[in-house]
């Protein structure tokens, strides 16, 4: 009688074709294999830029991970916050390694994320009809920058508490709403334990899920419409026999053998700053941040960590308080606009004309320029400084239409320039 | 030609570069303190000092007695009957038997942990600290003043190695005819038991203490960072090898 069961569930399995087939025929594995990793055929100029975007997906990985083991020892109370930090760096094993690995992961990930925006810039990527790749893009940054900041209170220190003092009485700027919105922000009248609760459960739950949302979103809209390239050409335009772009190679085996350097890289420069200068200079940790947060004592100088700063410095080149916040917030949804601006007929850099390589150029200094301005004391001199390249920043998107549409730009080729 | 796109922006923004200059810093300039980890007799000296002067009132609370023997070379033993003051087992943390509350009461403001005054503060700040006291009468509660440091609460406690020093001021004219008295220098109006150039080392290895105990771990972290980096180096060449060779046929 067993005897009999055992024969018939073997032969079951035989049917099936083993674990492998019984799973394929259960879930879409090798459709979606076929669609977004082998079967996805990428422009093969890619230059080195285009290894950004990668690098961008191994940076959340790491946040991700290390975020995870801290979780375990981080406890996210005023009373414990600061010694719990100095309790991992000290007694965890490896803590000291997972801490720093997300300390410097925070800003490396902005490193990577600016540059992999700039390349778009460069390339025409926001363009027709990638718009939507664009808008996905430039929420992943928003949620970003929020998952940082609220991350930044985490370890309660001095720089901890006073920026999050600043950036949250920002909103108390906003007519009416804004004491009351500030107050039900911090969930208390000044950022206290209660404040550090929330900033951990959203640092920790709700923004990685919206950042992972996001991501997918980002490349499902990438693989509807295909990569760009450093050309600015359409790939689709002339397909083999096989329905598959000339000028495009699966995306695995090549890119990702392509995008394996490039990952090694990235990770030497990342172990350089981790085993040999985690604070960078007081730029991925600040020093400040070593004291731990007195709600009595105010530092001398606040100053947000370095990936805000350009924004920061917007924020206080206007004179007024209220101004100030709608031009920060406007320098950032001005990006969205950016795919409707630009009204040139090409893409690439390689074809567009001086005009909108010299409102790069303008544009880039002005961004690097305000990230250093917004790292000092307001003083006169740097005020000036700081509204000129505010103009810049903004002449960069509101004359776009102007400058993108008369610029003399040449005539790209009809194919890929690519030599082995 | 527009490839190049690129480096003429790279090159355009070195160009801006010395525009970043940075004007701030602080009213009295910091001496470079020369502390060095790696020493580990200095650190030893380090311990000695600030154990029998320091550690009167400030804890070093994220720091375990274990991990100090650790860090000084020395068996738990040694550190028992030589560094360790307070507290019963070697995995205790190094406070301070001072209640928080009285020491405000006495000096205005509880004496701060120093675990972490190196990383908050830097070195230079520390070693120009221990440095810059003098005599001060106006100082009612401890005669002495600082001039990093100006009006602080912490008494001159090294005095007896330093001796007592004053600070001397010059006049100086400014352009609009206005006069102002200057800080000049410190000169030693009652020496002390240890040379100046001794008092120096003292300081430097007070400071090279601190600066450990601020990490711990941070000679293990460089030893393991080129262990790591080699590795990674190995890892990029077959990487690179592997991606040349797949990529040969794409033409």
């Amino acid at each position: 009688m067993s005897k009999a069961k055992d024969t018939s569930k073997a032969s079951v399995g035989k049917e099936e074709g083993g674990l492998y087939n019984w799973f394929r025929k259960r879930f879409p594995w090798d459709q979606m294999m076929d669609e977004h990793v082998t079967g996805y055929y990428a422009p093969k100029n890619f230059n080195w830029f285009y290894v950004f975007g990668s690098l961008a997906l191994l940076a959340l990985i790491i946040q991700i991970v290390t975020g995870i083991w801290l979780t375990m020892s981080y406890k996210p109370s005023a009373e414990e916050a600061f010694s719990s930090v100095e309790y991992i760096m000290r007694d965890v094993e490896w803590g000291w390694l997972l801490r720093y690995m997300h300390s410097t992961g925070a800003s490396m990930f902005f490193i990577v994320v600016y540059i992999h925006m700039f390349r778009a810039l460069l390339y025409g990527s926001y363009q027709k009809p990638r718009e939507l790749i664009w808008i996905f893009g430039m929420l992943i940054y928003l949620a970003m920058s929020a998952e940082a900041f609220f991350g930044y209170l985490l370890p309660w220190g001095q720089m901890s508490y006073w920026g999050a003092q600043v950036i949250v009485s920002l909103f108390g700027a906003l007519p009416v709403i804004g004491e009351p919105l500030v107050e039900w922000i911090r969930g208390d009248f000044f950022i206290s334990d209660v404040t550090l609760n929330r900033f951990f459960a959203l640092h920790v739950i709700a923004l990685p899920l919206v950042l992972l949302g996001l991501v997918v979103a980002h490349i499902l809209a990438l693989h509807e419409v295909g990569s760009n390239n450093p050309d600015g050409v359409e790939i689709k335009k002339y397909k083999g026999p096989d329905g598959k772009p000339l000028d495009g190679i699966p995306f695995h085996p090549y890119h990702t053998t392509k995008d394996v350097p490039a990952w090694v890289v990235f990770s030497m420069v990342f172990a350089a700053i981790v085993f040999f200068a985690p604070e960078m200079g007081g730029f991925f940790l600040e020093h400040a941040n070593f004291e731990p947060a007195d709600p009595l004592k105010t530092p001398e100088h606040i100053a947000p960590v370095w990936y805000f700063t350009p924004f920061y410095a917007i924020l206080r080149a206007v004179p007024d308080k209220l101004g100030g916040v709608l031009a920060m917030g406007a320098a950032m949804f001005v990006l969205f606009l950016l795919p409707w601006l630009d009204r040139s007929p090409v893409r690439s850099i390689r074809y567009k004309g001086p005009l909108f390589k010299i409102a790069l150029t303008v544009f880039v200094i002005s961004f690097v320029m305000l990230g250093w301005l917004g790292l000092q004391p307001a003083t006169t001199t740097y005020t000036i400084l700081a509204r000129v390249f505010t103009i810049l920043y903004f002449a960069f998107f509101i004359l776009m239409p102007i400058y993108s549409k008369i610029d003399k730009t040449k005539t790209p080729p009809d194919r890929i320039t690519y030599h082995g | 030609m527009a490839r190049r796109y690129p480096k003429v922006l790279l090159a355009a923004l070195l160009l801006t570069a010395p525009a970043l200059v940075s004007a701030a810093g602080p009213g009295v300039p910091l001496q470079s303190s020369g502390a060095d980890v790696s020493n580990q007799a200095s650190l030893q000296r380090g311990a000695r000092l600030y154990m029998n002067y320091c550690l009167g009132c400030h804890s070093l609370q994220y720091v375990r007695y274990n991990v100090l023997a650790d860090g000084l070379g020395l068996t738990d033993e040694q550190v028992a009957e030589n560094l360790r003051f307070t507290g019963d087992s070697p995995h205790d943390q190094i406070r301070i038997a001072m209640p928080a509350a009285d020491a405000a009461g006495w000096f205005g403001l509880a004496p701060p942990d120093l675990s972490l005054i190196a990383r908050s503060r830097g070195t230079d700040y520390i070693y120009t600290f221990l440095k810059s006291f003098y005599a001060d009468p106006s100082q009612r509660a401890t005669g002495a003043n600082n001039k990093v440091l100006a009006g602080t609460a912490m008494p001159h406690v090294l005095w007896e190695l330093q001796g007592v020093q004053e600070a001397v001021y010059r006049t100086e004219v400014a352009a609009d005819g206005s006069r102002r008295e200057v800080f000049d220098r410190f000169e030693l109006v009652q020496p002390g038991s240890m040379t100046p150039a001794e008092f120096d080392q003292a300081a430097r290895d007070i400071t090279t203490f601190l600066s450990w105990a601020g990490e711990p771990v941070q000679l293990q972290r460089q030893r393991l960072g080129v262990f790591v980096l080699m590795f990674l180096l190995v890892l990029f060449v077959f990487s690179w090898l592997y991606y040349k060779e797949l990529w040969k046929d794409v033409k």
